[in-house]
């Protein structure tokens, strides 16, 4: 009903669907980073909380880092 | 290999969980008088400063801001800390973020009560505190960006990623916001008018819910659950995947909250996809914190921590379920208004935010007191409690909810309605008020266990201020070191960045054809400013919170038309600076109640509404019959809003007052008519004004058709 409102706008369409697109390529993007990265390297950042001050454990980073 | 000592900060944490246990209980007992209110109208006192309408907001805002806020700030000045291997940037920002921010809920609590507010939900605020918000705010933001550039771990775990993306995105939300130009010092105008302004408004109301109760708590989760279960999270790639496309997403989901409004369609329709695009991050993250247990279920058996985790990540996965639901049209249309969203809304705070807290609250105190917490069984007892007061309080309003929305619509077979009279519809869903009240209640209760809990784990430990903590420095760490660290550097500014881009762009493809299409409103050409009298009525509506109960915005569906009238448009909205289209109908609405009732039906009902409709559960309003309209901003009024696009001639505001006092008579004379004697400057003569105008615009137009 109201879209009338919006139909003297040229091209109003194009806005959903910018947002429609760049969604899925920013979401493709990070999908395919994210699987391309090894298993170690993950599971060395999800360890970060559990390694507390009073047992210091170093970046290891080298063993990670490819 | 350089060993870096340095010390945690827990000082500040220390003062965050105090003031978080302490507001907690207080925005509770708020919480619990509005829902007794709710069907005991004597508890109002017929006192304007504890009135349902003034503590509504005071409640949504103590319970946000000042529970959830400062528990936000406990979780991340704890946690940023130790993810970082640093101490806070700033001991000096660190107190000033945690001063300012009480000196903030101090001063909405003052101001609330006393009237003083903006009637955007959850934004009540005025503009000085918006900016007192703005600076200690900012105060956070650069105590954590210098936190992260002066860090030891060479990553940023994913609980940072959501600090940093709360940080940005309320920052961005706070100032569109309350872009509002001041009349005096405690009034101000928003810049944007009724469709405008609402779609701005649930813009910032629906992105507060999720980078202010989701995206910050999602970042505990990823702290705290592998703290209490002493494992890491599931999956780290879900956890990546997840907090992109949740940032991503949620900015765009605003307009569902505006469904059947005078909202254009395309961009109603934008809030529906993107909302029901949103369960997948929002179950990624419920999943792989629920996962995170995997193997330590039998934990969870004795471990009241994990049991309170448990319990509000589900929650979070059920409202996060239940809102893209909702955002569908159909649903929408059935839910929209009624008590069901106060359900909805109460399973993400009581559930997520309520239980996250104590189970952070309950593995924090002993931490840091470097004890063990005084009794497992009364923890346990709260968990309880706490379970059942939240069903207990959303069980029956969702009945209520579900109940009322079919007597609304509720036709007889002649085809005219069932339930004509609202108040039937009202009255029928009492008994839910009540049971939801018993609900509250328990609640409360159970938060008060634990603060008893909690202060005897304080009392039985001993506190460090500052806990000494040893690390090497990142310099030592592989290649070429200068060039590394530089690069770090900058990567949590880059991070900050990354995340604006990433919310600006929902945000901005909403908006410009909003902006764009503010020429394109049809404008009616009866849509005329408001006189000054209306005006100053509209402010009262305003002061006293009226939109709390009462909505402005009759939906184009036949029982709406049938019940109120003519559905509402979006150039009818053109001069109201701000909207009032509210979000719920405790009372009826109010966009066709001008010319509806006669004058003196409004002052009686003002004066005490069940003299007029018996069984009534609004509010009485006497001081609005005695007090005495202050017209001393009248003028400065009517000067904002010509700056802010309302055409008002060039001098009318010296004429304005005049003009106020000659409509004002007209009305006490119409009410000297009817038998009631009462001087034409008091504010009531204000509020029958605006009550009389309001939607009468396109009334007069069909008639001159006719």
């Amino acid at each position: 009903m109201f879209s009338q409102n919006l139909s003297s706008i040229d091209g109003v369409s194009i806005f959903p669907i910018i947002g429609l697109v760049l969604f899925f390529v920013m979401f493709s993007g990070i999908l395919f980073w994210v699987l391309k990265k090894d298993k170690s390297y993950m599971d060395n950042l999800a360890s970060i909380p559990l390694q507390d001050n009073n047992e210091i454990e170093f970046n290891d980073e080298s063993k990670n880092e490819k | 290999m350089n060993l870096e000592k340095f010390s945690y900060d827990n000082q500040i944490v220390k003062l965050f969980i105090i003031a978080t246990v302490v507001w907690g209980i207080v925005g509770m007992t708020v919480g619990l008088l509005i829902a007794l209110q709710m069907y005991l109208p004597a508890l109002n006192f017929d006192l304007q400063y504890i009135s349902f309408g003034r503590m509504r907001p005071l409640h949504t805002n103590a319970v946000i801001f000042a529970f959830v806020g400062n528990g936000i700030f406990a979780g991340v000045y704890y946690s940023l800390q130790r993810l970082t291997k640093a101490r806070m940037f700033s001991d000096l920002l660190s107190k000033i973020n945690f001063w300012l921010w009480q000196l903030v809920i101090v001063a909405v609590a003052v101001t609330y009560t006393l009237g003083i507010t903006t009637s955007k939900e959850y934004a009540e605020a005025e503009w000085p505190i918006d900016i007192m918000i703005a600076v200690a705010w900012i105060a956070f933001g650069v105590n954590m960006i210098g936190t992260l550039i002066k860090r030891r771990e060479k990553h940023m775990y994913v609980a940072i990623w959501f600090y940093i993306a709360t940080f940005v995105t309320i920052t961005v939300l706070h100032v569109v916001n309350s872009l509002e130009v001041p009349v005096s010092l405690f009034k101000s105008y928003p810049v944007f008018a009724g469709v405008q302004d609402a779609l701005v408004q649930w813009w910032y109301g629906h992105n507060a819910v999720a980078f202010f109760l989701t995206t910050p708590y999602l970042g505990l989760m990823y702290y705290f659950l592998p703290k209490a279960a002493n494992r890491p999270v599931y999956s780290y790639r879900l956890s990546i995947i997840h907090f992109w496309s949740l940032i991503f997403l949620y900015i765009w989901a605003g307009p569902h909250h505006l469904l059947y409004s005078a909202l254009p369609d395309w961009a109603q329709s934008l809030g529906t996809v993107f909302s029901i695009m949103l369960i997948a991050p929002s179950w990624g993250g419920m999943l792989n914190g629920l996962l995170t247990i995997r193997g330590v279920w039998d934990k969870v058996r004795d471990n009241p921590v994990l049991k309170f985790y448990v319990v509000a990540v589900t929650a979070y996965g059920m409202s996060t379920f239940e809102g893209p639901m909702l955002s569908l049209k159909n649903i929408n249309a059935l839910a929209h208004f009624t008590d069901w969203i106060p359900a909805h809304v109460h399973i993400g705070t009581l559930g997520w935010n309520g239980l996250l807290t104590f189970g952070m609250l309950y593995w924090l105190v002993p931490k840091m007191w470097n004890t063990e917490l005084f009794s497992k069984k009364l923890a346990t007892t709260h968990f309880w409690i706490a379970t059942l007061g939240m069903i207990v309080w959303v069980v029956p309003m969702y009945w209520a909810g579900l109940t009322q929305a079919l007597m609304w619509k509720e036709f007889t077979p002649l085809g005219v309605l069932q339930y004509p009279n609202f108040l039937e519809t009202v009255l029928q869903i009492v008994p839910m008020y009540v049971i939801r009240s018993i609900g509250g209640a328990l609640y409360l209760t159970g938060a008060c266990v634990m603060v008893y809990n909690l202060y005897k784990t304080a009392r039985q430990g001993s506190f460090v201020a500052n806990e000494g903590a040893a690390a090497p420095a990142l310099e030592g760490i592989g290649g070429d070191s200068k060039k590394t660290h530089r690069w770090l550097e900058k990567r949590p500014i880059q991070f900050a960045l990354a995340s604006t881009v990433a919310i600006s762009i929902g945000g901005l493809v909403e908006f410009i054809p909003t902006w764009l299409v503010k020429s394109n409103i049809p404008t009616i050409e009866n849509v005329k400013p408001y006189t000054p009298l209306e005006l100053e009525g509209r402010d009262l509506y305003i002061r006293e919170s009226c939109n709390s109960c009462h909505t402005q915005m009759v939906r184009p569906f036949r029982s709406e038309t049938e019940r109120y009238g003519e559905y509402s448009k979006a150039g009818e909205f053109v001069y109201d600076h701000p909207h009032l289209w509210g979000s719920k109908r405790t009372g009826p609405d109010l966009h066709r109640i001008g010319g509806k009732y006669s004058n003196m039906w409004h002052y009686l009902h003002m004066q005490n509404p069940r003299t007029m409709s018996p069984g009534s559960l609004m509010p009485s309003y006497p001081w609005i019959i005695e007090q005495q309209l202050d017209t001393e901003y009248t003028s400065a009024k009517i000067n904002v809003m010509r700056m802010i696009g309302v055409p008002y001639e060039e001098g009318y505001e010296n004429q304005a007052v005049n003009d106020l006092q000659i409509q004002a008579q007209e009305i006490a004379d119409d009410l000297l008519d009817s038998g009631i004697l009462v001087e034409s400057d008091k504010e009531i003569i204000a509020l029958i004004a605006y009550l009389q105008r309001l939607g009468t615009d396109i009334q007069v137009k069909q008639a001159e058709n006719k």
